[in-house]
């Protein structure tokens, strides 16, 4: 495994000979074969897991501490691991790891030390690698159960669908919509998540990024800043185009080991029209956004599904794949983000809407969510809001920016309704998924 | 439980694929760690599955500052300190003024061994305070134990506790059970230790599970203070208001001792060695453990040219009176011993007697105008 390793630093060795040996060091990477394969063929299979490293010194604890003496105190807490979590689930799965010698005492660490917010329900477990889905199902199957509004992964599967073409009415009316975005992320199988990676799989990451990125053509083609390497002046332009992510302070990720070694293999890629961007092992491998000013939605999530694709065969070609399974679409570190992990938005004026009694309940028949302007836990400025989809799992991209687009849609006809002095109606509820 | 039995599989990468960046770091750690120590610990695991990545996260992800030089590691068990030997003895040499692996530690709590102490000038010794750290054996250290191992702390933490009688008799208040009431008492007493916001200590996961099997325990006249689970297994704190050092090292050790018989029943003694002494989660609380310290005014001395020299010669320190990283408030110092590790309990409180007494006498000569030259002492 070592020559192998070995080989695939050398930038000199044939681009054939990287593909074969990135399949085989895919494979020879502890017990991945089975686990690849295994946790493509979804939910059950691999329910048994391994069992943590057996010596006499770690039998000898798991007599001495029962699951029982283990078992996290969670009177205080509200979210949808402590919600799920009973004593007999945590004594079934508490010996257990993956392949990787992941363990649900680490999933959970970020839930049991952040008890959460009456208000706000925070998932408060993570995922440390691909099998950490399958060997702890039954655990997260009912978080994702909980947070994905009922999506049932033993039972359903979920669509992906990135042909941009079958938007219709993609173009907002800019008075109203100031700008558009979409981002989702995307994890490289074979390799750790954020929680659990070590530094070497982290700057095998960035590495497997960047090369592919560096392919990029056309109006795709850009550059990359590592976050340890660049100048001042870097610094400020990429800040200044709010480009710029820092080293997390959410004890939400703290927590959960994400920060560890920073600012180590991190970094930001963006073209060089700037309206396509890579964030690189922050809270998940890759982080992807298409955004650009004004309201053409459909050239962005255009620019969004060609870029992905791009990057995918760019990355396929050095034999690497994205983690994805049909039961749960694409993985990433955090169970809120599987399926699509897409949360596709606009910045839109509401002043009249927005002042109106049946704006929340608008919001939540078209399933629609709004934030302020600075992102997730902002409140809004003035008139104008990030409006976005609810969810994530259990409808296509496609689905997902169609609901959108019909979604703001709908909200500038009530915002231009409110202007005239007409009425406006409450919309049906949409329905949930596809069954 | 192990925090991270990743180290089989990450073996599978090169030691150079492995090895952090220290080139903005300043801290012990990063001064020691060469690409050969780090090639030949990282296959290796305490019994309890420690291993050198945990050891260093915290000094990875704390790069330091570059006037204060952080260690950089933590202890996951006792175990550490034998294991990774190789790195951890060069940073207790850098750290404890040239500790040798071979060098033997003294532990002295026998009081009677301190000289004076009884007569520092409380007008300006404003009260007088002795700490030291303990770790139960048998147990992984605060980075690294699981929740059923520092909820065992605890349990037998109050139970040895509860025997103490006399003087000693006292109450314990766990973190996560207290009234308002109590709690607002032990913050006005300054008894009351929140969650750790510091990244050196959770970096190194000291901080998960709060407050799950935290807690404090006090004497009912609070001059001894016991906390249980947060850096590290039990802090021991002996105070009170006034200059007796003499008296608060006498409760100090005569406390201590009681607690470690009880421990001791248990089959659970405290974990020391004849080299390290006392065994704590940082390298840099080795050895005795202990920080015995007053709060002395001392406006005049403290801006005098020589204030920093006289301290470094009569090895002792100076932090403001809100303890570790604050600063002086009105010319009043907590002045404490610089040394843990290669002189005894006994040793360490006495340079502070001492080198408090003096400076005390220093600071009336400058009152009255007087040069202090003939007074500088000779370096300890």
């Amino acid at each position: 495994t070592h020559c192998f390793l070995e080989g695939l630093q050398r930038s000199d060795v044939q681009p054939d000979r990287i593909v074969t040996m990135a399949t085989q060091f895919t494979r020879m990477l502890a017990g991945r074969n089975t686990a690849v394969v295994l946790a493509s063929l979804g939910a059950g299979t691999l329910a048994t897991g391994y069992l943590l490293t057996d010596s006499t010194a770690a039998a000898e604890r798991r007599v001495l501490y029962p699951p029982s003496a283990d078992f996290p105190d969670l009177r205080k807490h509200n979210n949808c691991m402590a919600a799920s979590l009973t004593p007999a689930i945590y004594a079934h799965l508490r010996d257990k790891s993956t392949p990787n010698n992941w363990t649900l005492n680490q999933s959970i660490q970020t839930g049991v030390d952040n008890p959460g917010h009456p208000f706000i329900k925070t998932v408060g477990m993570v995922a440390g690698d691909e099998e950490t889905y399958e060997v702890f199902s039954e655990i997260f199957d009912p978080v994702i159960k909980d947070r994905h509004n009922g999506y049932d992964p033993r039972t359903m599967k979920h669509p992906t669908d990135l042909d941009s073409s079958k938007i219709t009415s993609g173009v907002f009316d800019e008075r109203y919509v100031l700008s558009s975005r979409v981002r989702t992320g995307r994890s490289i199988r074979g390799l750790s998540l954020p929680p659990a990676c070590s530094r070497a799989e982290r700057r095998e990451v960035e590495r497997v990024a960047v090369m592919a990125l560096s392919g990029l053509k056309g109006d795709l083609a850009g550059r990359y800043y590592s976050l340890g390497d660049m100048n001042e002046r870097e610094q400020q332009q990429l800040i200044d185009e709010h480009f710029l992510f820092d080293k997390p302070v959410s004890p939400l990720l703290t927590s959960a080991g994400m920060a560890r070694d920073w600012p180590d293999a991190r970094g930001i890629w963006h073209n060089n029209q700037k309206n396509f961007l890579i964030w690189i092992n922050e809270e998940d491998h890759t982080r992807i956004i298409s955004m650009e000013k004004g309201g053409n939605m459909k050239r962005v999530f255009e620019r969004f599904c060609r870029g992905l694709k791009q990057v995918e065969q760019l990355i396929h070609e050095r034999g690497w794949e994205f983690m994805w399974n049909e039961r749960l679409g694409y993985i990433l570190t955090c169970p809120s983000n599987l399926g699509t992990g897409l949360r596709a938005g606009v910045h839109v004026r509401l002043p009249n809407l927005s002042k109106d009694p049946r704006f929340s309940k608008i919001l939540e028949n078209l399933r629609l969510q709004k934030r302020g302007t600075g992102g997730v836990d902002t409140a809004a400025t003035g008139d104008t809001f990030d409006i976005s989809n609810n969810d994530r799992l259990g409808k296509s991209e496609v689905e997902l920016v169609q609901l959108v687009v019909d979604g703001v849609n709908y909200l500038i006809d009530c915002e231009k309704r409110l202007e005239r002095g007409q009425d406006i109606k409450i919309p049906s509820p949409l329905a949930q998924f596809r069954r | 439980m192990a925090k991270n039995c990743h180290n089989d599989y990450k073996m599978k990468f090169s030691g150079d694929e492995e090895f952090p960046d220290l080139s903005l770091h300043n801290n012990h750690m990063a001064k020691v760690l060469t690409k050969d120590i780090y090639n030949k610990l990282r296959g290796k695991s305490t019994p309890s599955g420690f291993t050198v990545d945990d050891i260093i996260q915290t000094g990875v992800d704390n790069p330091g500052h570059p006037f204060i030089m952080t260690v950089g590691c933590v202890a996951g068990d006792e175990e550490s300190y034998e294991v990774f030997k190789d790195l951890l003895d060069p940073i207790i040499s850098d750290r404890h003024s040239g500790y040798k692996p071979t060098d033997k530690h003294r532990t002295d709590l026998n009081f009677e061994n301190l000289k004076g102490g009884d007569d520092l000038d409380p007008a300006y010794v404003l009260s007088s305070r002795v700490r030291t750290g303990r770790s139960i054996k048998g147990f992984t250290l605060p980075p690294h134990n699981s929740r059923g191992e520092r909820r065992t702390i605890e349990k037998l933490s109050i139970e040895a506790l509860a025997t103490l009688s006399g003087e000693f008799k006292g109450k314990y208040y766990p973190l996560n059970g207290m009234t308002d009431k109590e709690q607002d008492q032990l913050i006005n007493d300054h008894f009351l230790f929140d969650k750790p916001v510091s990244p050196l200590l959770t970096c190194a996961g000291m901080a998960r599970d709060w407050p799950d099997a935290r807690g404090i325990w006090h004497n009912d006249a609070k001059t001894f203070l016991v906390w249980v689970n947060e850096e590290d297994h039990l802090r021991v704190i002996s105070m009170q208001q006034g200059g007796n050092m003499k008296e608060v090292f006498r409760r100090f050790c005569t406390g201590l001792l009681k607690i470690e018989e009880t421990f001791k029943k248990h089959n659970h003694g405290f974990m020391w060695n004849e080299h390290l002494g006392y065994v704590l989660t940082c390298p840099s609380n080795l050895g005795t453990g202990l920080r015995g310290g007053v709060h002395v005014k001392l406006p005049k001395l403290s801006t005098h040219a020589k204030f920093e020299e006289i301290l470094t010669r009569l090895r002792l320190q100076k932090r403001g009176t809100g303890g570790v990283d604050t600063a002086s408030v009105g010319g009043v110092f907590d002045i404490s011993n610089a040394d843990r590790l290669g002189s005894s309990e006994v040793d360490q409180v006495q340079m502070v007697v001492d080198g408090v007494k003096l400076m005390v006498a220093m600071e009336k000569k400058l009152e009255k105008s007087e040069s202090i030259d003939d007074m500088i002492p000779a370096q300890k």
